[in-house]
């Protein structure tokens, strides 16, 4: 059992590894010149240099991978470009925001997500199947932008029930700081929702024709305990599993309804970053998200040792 | 009054290329105590007969009609609800795959523990304790230790002794036990036939033996149907069946059984096997079910389905051709 | 024999009277089968519906100059942000653009964004996925590689690529499709291992036959589905991932009218003219949605084990 915890935790080191080499390698990935690029059109040759130089794009490349691994091992993401403040304080100073939002969705779509699903794969082809199945393409197909507005539009505008849009901190007190988070997690959870929804829905299908979930009903065990226990506990894994992989489109979905509900949080800082061409910054946001995922991702493998006796390594 | 009356039972499934006819127009009873062995190929329907008694079939697709009474009580009329009462409780069941058929995520006694709490209002500690007792029951040394351990953890006899004593934990008065012995080894296979026998000796139930293993029926069973394609060919006392088999489909089901020792008495012959396939359960078949496979099939046989008649008393066979006996009365039976 | 004793019942007529079983009634409506190409589309309508819909959307991409459209960026100071009206059908934006026609010609950027992703992420993911399945040595850096890519959330991905080049539609989709490359190869490496294993494909291995024959023969027919599959899915999600760049100003440049810019450009004054906002987004939706179906459909028809499952 604590074999393969430290098993599993040295296993990240080196994925986490690769994602650092890769993200540091997008200088040289990217097509063109990145630091003419990032310069503007304007730029004298001299500010074209400078640039490139503070990007550390004039030194050897694997000199300079070192040298920015080892700053990242402090603590040190590099400076921004167009603050020059460090990228690791601009990132402290926004989190609360995005941190909140994440949690609240992530909370909302899995309370919603689960039972929709579970239900649906119970009344599998009835119209309530077909409902959460509808609901759950509309989910995947209209971008989350566009749930935005709409939610913004009929709630905040319309009706005038919520907010239309900013952030009040934590510490202001839990009900405007949730009034404020309602509308964006419901539009950031939207795909979240349905990702979760259909893979539940397709778990519990599978599940519920296993030669157990007839015993159980052989036992006269009723419908909530057959769903709800006997099933859903033997469906665990893979909705758990999917619950840390759509951690990714609650990442990138966060850039864009920061946005959109003017929440300032991480992704207004990489928006800002991208119209200021400030590469540090965009750098340092898409480490620290990719790290906070593979995390994530780690306490899961971890919690599968808890929903299934079988894995036991 | 039986313990188990089903009448006319009939289950149809529907799938996207055609209604299937699992169980058309079966009836035959089940006495208190008795043990009656329901005998077919795979796919006749004997399976499909045992899950409609406790109404596990889904519906939809599936779709049963016809009548089940348990203790003179109608199973087709009553809720789900009251259904659940039964289940587990008055009815239990065994399946034929014990790897599979717990659930692998809870442990063995919360499992025997289950039914003791919905059906007996037990609490947990009373219901665990129960479960320990039930575990030494069935046989599985040191109950107190495996009622903590998870399904994955036993081998596959053990599994089916918990399945057992997950049915008779709430001493059932008829347990259907499917296939109960199919999965597993032969010396397994005696000892759990063995304790089935023992149990049922002091629980005192009636049990349904859903079989194609002949041996199994010889041993255990006091009576026998045998179905084919969703129907009841013939029914009688095991002595008579086997020894006086009166539908062809049954002599050919007896003709495919190696006879242990035929070699040395010099009675060997070849074992026989029914040529052909059963038929389509997805179109309606016109005269009897078993002519497209019976050697002996005439064009009355393609045409007019035989009825169940009684061949000789408590002997009851679906064959146009199959002798009356003279002796006796032999009323006639409309099936 | 114990059946010996049987009488053999071979000569009509039979022994005694003829007693004819009762009929069974049918307990269940009848099921009507349908055939051919209209019961495929019955049986799976998402392909009917999806496909549709998408065939509608090629359509007007490439019907864009005779739809009643002007000249989508021609700008016109004077007549800015009117509502929808019989001559500007949605309405224009805050330069005097007509909405209508950027929105039609905007369904060219995402169309060409969609397939292209899909398309070269499918190739190039096949080829990756190819060298992992059939190359030992090669599959352990390959894979450790797109571990790390597929940690890195896509859209953020493609954010930070964009940051580095200048905003064109080659480059957005030369960066979302480097975002998608990891899915497919995945995929296809798995599919490999699996027929790897199958009896037919060993016995073909220890036969000697060489290996780009195996892989023609035995292992690309059995990729086809499930990369048709995914790359309709990565089309999908490759038009949203525009949308979203250009939304955010990182994608396609906003002098060409692709429907993120629109929005873009209309976010300013979504709370009084929602319209500029609301037409696109009703567009770009419609077309995810189609080829969302449409990926539903065929995974349920090429897939017969996941089957109206997922």
């Amino acid at each position: 059992m604590y074999a393969y915890v430290a098993r599993r935790i040295l296993a990240t080191i080196p994925v986490m590894a690769v994602v650092a080499l890769f993200v540091f390698s997008l200088l040289y990935i990217a097509p063109g010149d990145p630091a003419a690029v990032i310069a503007g059109d304007q730029a004298t040759p001299e500010d074209v240099e400078r640039i490139r130089q503070s990007l550390g794009l004039d030194r050897p490349y694997l000199v300079r991978f070192g040298a920015w691994l080892w700053d990242i091992l402090r603590g040190d993401l590099g400076v921004s470009i167009f603050t020059n403040l460090p990228v690791s304080t601009m990132i402290a100073q926004r989190i609360e925001p995005t941190l909140s939002l994440m949690v609240v969705t992530l909370l909302f779509a899995v309370s919603v997500a689960v039972p929709m699903g579970v239900v649906a794969a119970w009344k599998q082809g009835t119209l309530i199947d077909r409902m959460v199945m509808a609901f759950a393409v509309l989910g995947f197909s209209v971008p989350v932008f566009v749930v935005g507005y709409l939610l913004a539009y009929v709630f905040a505008l319309e009706l005038d029930w919520l907010p239309v849009q900013g952030y009040t901190s934590f510490r202001e007190g839990f009900g405007p700081w949730l009034e404020n988070l309602v509308l964006p997690a419901i539009a950031l959870g939207s795909v979240y929702i349905a990702l979760i929804a259909r893979i539940t829905r397709a778990t519990m299908l599978e599940v519920l024709q296993q030669d157990y979930i007839r015993t159980a009903r052989a036992k006269g065990v009723g419908q909530r305990g057959i769903l709800f226990l006997h099933a859903l506990k033997n469906a665990a894994v893979p909705i758990v599993t999917v619950i840390g992989i759509g951690i990714a489109l609650l990442i990138g979905g966060a850039v864009v309804t920061e946005s959109v509900f003017a929440i300032p949080g991480l992704g207004r800082l990489t928006v800002d970053a991208i119209l200021r061409r400030d590469y540090p910054v965009i750098q340092g946001v898409v480490l620290l998200f990719s790290f906070v995922y593979v995390l994530v991702n780690l306490a899961i493998d971890l919690i599968y040792t808890l929903l299934d006796p079988r894995i036991r390594y | 009054m039986a313990l188990l009356e089903i009448e006319n039972l009939q289950t149809h499934f529907r799938t996207p290329d055609g209604i299937v006819r699992a169980v058309d127009g079966v009836s035959f009873q089940v006495e208190a105590g008795e043990t009656l062995a329901v005998v077919g190929e795979s796919g006749c329907g004997k399976s499909v007969t045992a899950m409609s008694v406790l109404r596990l079939i889904p519906e939809p697709p599936g779709k049963i009609a016809g009548s089940i009474r348990f203790n003179g009580r109608e199973l087709l009329g009553l809720s789900e609800r009251e259904m659940r009462d039964i289940r587990g409780n008055e009815i239990s069941m065994i399946f034929q795959e014990p790897m599979t058929s717990l659930n692998p995520v809870l442990t063995v006694g919360w499992q025997i523990g289950e039914t003791l709490r919905l059906h007996q209002g037990l609490d947990k500690r009373a219901a665990e304790a129960r479960a320990i007792e039930m575990l030494q029951l069935v046989g599985i040394p040191e109950p107190a230790r495996r009622v903590r351990e998870y399904p994955h953890q036993l081998s596959g006899g053990m599994r089916q002794r918990v399945m057992i004593a997950i049915a008779l934990a709430c001493n059932p008065k008829l347990l259907i036990a499917d296939e109960p012995t199919t999965a597993l080894d032969v010396t397994i296979q005696a000892q759990i036939l063995d304790l089935m026998r023992d149990l049922k000796r002091r629980v005192g139930a009636a049990i349904v033996l859903i079989t194609h293993d002949l041996g199994v029926v010889a041993e255990v069973a006091e009576r026998v149907v045998v179905m084919y394609a969703g129907r009841k060919v013939e029914e009688a006392p095991v002595g008579p069946l086997f020894r006086n088999p009166r539908h062809p489909y049954t002599q050919g089901l007896l003709g495919s059984v190696p006879k242990l020792g035929s070699s040395l008495t010099g009675t060997a012959t070849r074992l026989s096997e029914i040529p052909g396939l059963v038929p389509s359960l997805k179109q309606r078949i016109e005269g009897c079910v078993f002519a497209s496979r019976c050697a002996h099939a005439t064009d009355l046989c393609r045409k007019v389905a035989p009825a169940l008649e009684a061949k000789a008393p408590g002997h009851l066979a679906a064959c146009h051709y199959a002798p009356r006996e003279s002796r006796g009365a032999a009323a006639m039976v409309a099936a | 024999m114990a059946s010996a004793t049987v009488a053999s019942p071979a000569a009509p007529p039979p022994p005694h009277e003829v007693a004819a079983a009762p009929p069974m009634p049918d307990i269940m409506p009848p099921v009507k089968a349908r055939r051919g190409v209209l019961g495929f589309l019955w049986r799976y309508p998402t392909i009917a519906i999806g496909g549709a819909l998408l065939l509608l959307m090629v359509f007007v991409a490439v019907f864009a100059d005779f739809l009643w459209t002007v000249d989508p960026t021609a700008l016109a100071p004077a007549r800015r942000t009117r509502e929808p009206s019989a001559q500007y059908w949605f309405g224009t934006d805050m330069l005097g653009r007509d909405v209508y026609s950027r929105v039609i010609y905007g369904a060219r950027v995402s169309l060409i964004v969609g397939f292209a992703v899909a398309l070269l992420s499918s190739a190039v993911g096949l080829l990756i996925g190819l060298v992992s399945g059939f190359v030992r040595w090669a599959d352990g850096i390959i894979m450790r590689v797109m571990d790390g890519m597929m940690s890195i959330p896509p859209i953020l991905l493609a954010i930070a690529l964009m940051a580095l080049t200048r905003g064109s539609v080659r480059n957005v989709i030369i960066s979302i499709t480097i975002a998608e490359i990891p899915r497919v190869s995945r995929l296809v490496r798995g599919v490999v291992l699996s027929l790897r294993e199958q009896p037919y494909v060993e016995a073909a291995i220890a036969a000697g036959t060489r290996t780009p024959v195996i892989i023609w023969r035995h292992i690309l027919p059995n990729t086809i589905a499930p990369i048709t599959v995914q790359a309709t899915y990565i089309c999908a999600s490759a038009m949203i991932i525009e949308a979203i760049l250009s939304f955010i100003g990182a994608g396609t440049p906003p002098i060409i009218p692709s429907w993120g810019n629109i929005m873009a450009e209309g976010r300013a004054l979504w709370q009084v003219k929602p319209y500029i906002v609301f037409f696109p987004a009703v567009f770009l939706s419609v077309t995810v949605l189609a080829v969302n179906l449409l990926g539903d459909g065929l995974r349920d028809a090429l897939d017969p084990r996941m089957a109206k499952r997922i």
